[in-house]
């Protein structure tokens, strides 16, 4: 099957969200539109340039190729989402600032560490949020709720029985 | 194996502490061994945390193709860990292009079907993330039950998974737009919001949608009120405003609904006024809120009354002490600037203010804004505070900003000198950053500006003598002194400071000029003809002039030497045609940008072959002929292109684009064609990595009770040229404006030359067939520079 390129709809939706260190480290890449890994690592190595270049003075906004690059720091770390022109740049701030919530809410007072040795979780916890690209669920609560009943049903599936094998109690 | 092999947080911390990249690799190709022996033969319950580990030397950016078919086997597995890991991989290593994607539609249609909310959502999302139009097909069915689950935490994951399947399947919206009208009474707002974005998606791919969901303008409306009155719970506000993303998605379908349709316009005006004086704007998402109501205010058929407020939100915004704030309020309003001009004027002085931003995205942005507010009685008072602006300026909006100011004195200049001052004293401050045609045009005003010749002529001398380094203004100075070296001498002028030159001090200043290292050929040559006019202009004997004429004359830059050997023969055989021949200029005629170069041109290469003076004629056939490439009666392509720009036109856009990181700035529209209602719009995009390509998209919009049909755009450019017409979007463009007919024409321009574009359009509009031919003026420079 040969590959398709990916092509551009019209309306607004997020492409793309990366989370990446100041050294340039990738700590979680969510992609909403279908592209190669090598075209991938092209853009992120591209994007982060030039996010890491930008001064603290300047502001969240930035245009880069035909998107417009909305990011923001936390600490160590880049949060940085590309939208399509038409879209608000206010409000996928907003959006960013919810799912750093999301985070310290669920890991206390969220750090990188957490990101980087938990990165699966990043991943669920922002799979409860957005998906395809928009918002799914405007409530913190009810999305932290899901979380923790999907982790729930998770450790009942990790068997007591390989728990004590693990402690090799079995 | 167990134990050799690491587990997740050991192997991440063991890949942290790695010192080399060498020794990173390392480590994860013993661990890559390791996971797949584990694929082979490992134990099944373990596979989730190889998995996990995979997934993260990928993202470190290791390969882990292998990894593939494990994501199936867990995805097909009874437990929910594995189907966890198992669906976060196939998000993260299979896509659309490895055939292997197709078979997990299997196990999604499983896993949608049983009843476990947690496992449904794990495969919708799944599904929204990385379906392909095969599986979306598939299994649009399952989606569709689902939207109508109990559950509300699967019914609005479904609902954006529809939102997806619309994208990639665009013929599903006859599937999913039924529901919508019965989703649209969700009390859930996560339900609620996906139904919003649902019908935003449906509406912008059909335009028999679009129409269909304008019933729904009362209801959306209602629904927002609600919010914003009443609020519907804490549980979703930011900062004390209602749930900011449910409004801003219905305020950009609201947009959308309302855009070119009067009634639906109408029945929002009262809302969107509403909503802009009641949100609380002091942190960011009520200013998002209000940002997506100014954008839906200007973009509908709203009341008069209702754009000033919104452009006066924006004109506030600008004050705001958020950055990020102002950057979208300048965006804006530079789209508005042209269609809402005097709306914008009132906010001049903030954005003047702007100027002085730190951050230069928004400095580019406030200098733009600030040149296509300037206008005849403002002229004065922005110059000033855009050449303080030029001074201070960063390097690279420095061309811009030169380039501005003198387009918008040529275009508002309130009296010459003040013309010729303004020039000089950008040519001063930034001499190196003007255009080429700058010298061209400030001799060209000086030419013709017969009571400033005195004037002009000793502050150009002023200016050269304290600095020859800003090759513009040395070129007009030279010229001009060699024009009018004997107004220069005779020491009266009441309009500046009395000066008094000697002779010699003059010819010691163009001998200045020609031997400087940071002379550009063309500066030496206006400095040698500058000194060769002055041996009839001077009252001295020419000892002087006649030594460096002969010295030049073994000059190793050929145009020079050539000169100068014309020069001294002149002294030598044709003395007595001397002063005739070195005479002052007449004025040149004027003609469009091409035609000053080509002045330019003649004067520079004025060499003494010909008797003096030539005048030019206007040059047109330079300007590419667009050749007939359709059939159909030529335009004027003998006269000359316009000289003026109409006023909407070029006074914005003259940002020659600097260098890469800052984005180009948009191209402004361009209405080309009107005719009983049908208008043709054509919007400009200049991607930035591609310097050589320009998108045009035509738009086609019908504001008459017929409509349009068999709706057939052409267009040719000159030979130089690629073009490219995408298939339009259609070929009828309804009445009562209708959905619009978009076609997209891609243009290469190789050799950077001026676009001349000539459309043809055919169609039949009330019962008659139509064609008209036409050449599309005042095209923006932007979209060739």
């Amino acid at each position: 099957m040969k590959g398709r390129s990916e092509e551009p709809w019209p309306g607004g939706s997020m492409r793309f969200m990366l989370l990446f260190s100041r050294q340039g480290k990738l700590r979680l890449q969510k992609w909403y539109l279908a592209t190669s890994d090598k075209e991938r690592k092209k853009m992120v190595r591209e994007l982060m340039q030039v996010v890491l270049a930008r001064k603290p003075k300047m502001c969240s906004f930035l245009e880069w190729r035909d998107l417009k690059v909305v990011y923001k720091r936390y600490a160590s770390l880049y949060f940085c989402c590309a939208i399509e022109g038409q879209d608000n740049e206010l409000i996928t701030l907003e959006l960013i600032h919810r799912y750093v919530e999301l985070l310290d809410k669920y890991f206390g007072s969220v750090c990188e560490l957490d990101i980087i040795f938990n990165f699966e979780k990043a991943y669920f916890i922002l799979d409860e949020f957005l998906m395809g690209g928009d918002v799914q669920d405007t409530s913190k609560k009810s999305v932290l709720k899901a979380i923790e009943q999907a982790d729930l049903l998770q450790e009942e599936d990790e068997s007591p029985r390989s728990v004590l094998e693990e402690m090799g109690l079995a | 194996m167990v134990m050799s092999s690491l587990k997740l947080q050991d192997l991440i911390e063991e890949i942290r502490g790695a010192k080399t990249q060498a020794q990173e690799r390392e480590v994860i190709q013993k661990e890559c061994a390791h996971i797949r022996a584990s694929f082979r033969d490992g134990d099944p319950l373990h596979r989730h945390r190889q998995l996990a580990k995979l997934l993260y030397v990928h993202m470190l950016g290791y390969p882990a193709h292998f990894g593939q078919m494990e994501c199936l086997k867990l995805i097909a597995s009874p437990r929910f860990i594995d189907k966890r890991v198992g669906y976060l991989g196939a998000m993260l290593l299979l896509d659309e292009r490895q055939d292997a994607h197709l078979l997990i539609t299997n196990s999604i249609k499983n896993d949608l079907n049983q009843g476990i909310q947690a496992v449904q959502g794990l495969a919708l999302c799944t599904l929204s993330t990385m379906g392909s139009a095969e599986m979306c097909r598939d299994l649009a069915t399952e989606v569709e039950k689902l939207l109508l689950e109990r559950s509300p935490y699967v019914r609005k994951k479904a609902v954006l998974t529809a939102v997806h399947m619309i994208r990639k399947v665009p013929e599903l919206s006859d599937t999913f737009l039924p529901v919508c009208a019965k989703l649209l009474h969700e009390r859930h707002h996560g339900v609620l919001l996906g139904t919003i974005t649902l019908i935003t998606e449906l509406c912008e791919r059909s335009p028999a949608a679009l129409k269909h969901f304008r019933k729904v303008v009362p209801q959306l409306v209602q629904i927002l009120r609600t919010l914003v009155t009443t609020g519907f719970s804490t549980e979703h506000s930011i900062s004390g405003v209602s749930d900011p993303f449910l409004q801003v998605q219905i305020l950009r379908l609201l947009r959308i609904l309302g855009r070119n349709h009067e009634e639906s316009s109408e029945s929002m005006n009262d809302l969107l006024a509403q909503v802009a004086t009641n949100t609380d704007t002091s942190r960011n998402a009520g200013s998002a809120v209000l940002f997506e109501t100014v954008l839906t205010i200007v973009d509908i058929r709203s009341a008069a009354g209702l754009r000033v407020l919104a452009v006066n939100i924006l004109g506030r915004f600008l004050l705001n002490s958020d950055k990020n704030i102002r950057y979208v309020a300048l965006t804006s309003l530079l789209r508005l600037v042209q269609s809402d001009h005097s709306a914008v004027q009132r906010h001049r002085p903030t954005v003047v203010e702007c100027l002085r931003e730190p951050d230069a995205s928004l400095s580019r942005r406030a200098l733009e804004l600030s040149l296509a507010l300037v206008n005849s009685s403002n002229v004065r008072a922005m110059t000033q505070e855009l050449q303080g602006f030029l001074e201070s300026c960063p390097l690279d909006l420095r061309a811009d900003c030169a380039s501005g100011i003198l387009l918008a004195a040529e275009r508002f200049a309130p009296t010459k000198r003040w013309h010729i001052d303004t020039i000089l004293r950008v040519l001063t401050m930034a001499g190196s950053h003007v255009r080429d045609d700058a010298v061209a045009n400030l001799t060209q005003l000086i030419g013709g500006a017969q009571e400033l010749h005195a004037y002009s002529v000793r502050r150009l001398y002023s200016a050269l003598a304290q600095d020859i380094s800003q090759q513009p203004l040395v070129q007009v100075a030279a010229w001009c002194i060699g024009e009018y070296g004997d107004l220069l001498l005779e020491g009266s002028c009441e309009e500046t400071e009395p000066l008094q030159v000697e002779e010699e001090e003059v010819l010691a200043l163009l001998e200045r000029v020609l031997q400087s290292h940071m002379s550009l050929p063309a500066t030496r040559g206006y400095a040698l003809t500058a000194l060769m006019k002055l041996s009839t202009r001077l009252r001295g004997d020419n000892n002087r002039i006649r030594q460096v004429v002969s010295i030049y004359g073994s000059c190793l830059d050929v145009e020079l030497q050539q000169r100068a050997v014309e020069y001294n023969t002149l002294f030598r055989k044709y003395d007595h045609m001397r002063a005739a021949i070195l005479e002052k200029m007449p004025l040149v005629d004027r003609g469009g940008p091409q035609a000053d170069e080509e002045v330019k041109e003649s004067k520079e290469a004025t060499h003494l072959l010909e008797p003096a003076p030539v005048p030019t004629e206007p040059q047109a056939s330079k300007l590419l002929d667009l050749l007939d490439l359709l059939d159909g009666p030529s335009e004027d392509s003998q006269q000359p292109p316009p000289v003026d720009p109409s006023p909407e036109g070029t006074l914005i856009h003259l940002l020659d684009l600097p260098c890469a990181p800052l984005a180009p700035a948009p191209i402004p529209n361009l209405k080309v064609f009107e005719r009983e209602g049908l208008q043709l719009n054509l919007s400009f995009v200049r991607p930035p990595g591609t310097p050589t390509l320009l998108l045009i998209t035509a738009t086609a919009t019908n504001a008459s009770e017929g409509d349009v049909t068999h709706f057939i755009c052409q267009a040719a450019v000159p030979k130089s040229f690629q073009l490219q017409l995408q298939a339009p979007s259609g070929d009828t463009v309804p009445a009562q404006g209708g959905l619009p007919v978009t076609q997209v024409l891609r243009i290469l321009n190789p050799n950077k030359a001026p676009l001349r574009l000539k459309l043809r359009l055919t169609y039949n509009h009330y019962g008659r067939s139509v064609q008209e031919i036409f050449e599309v003026n005042n095209l923006p420079v932007e979209a060739w520079q």
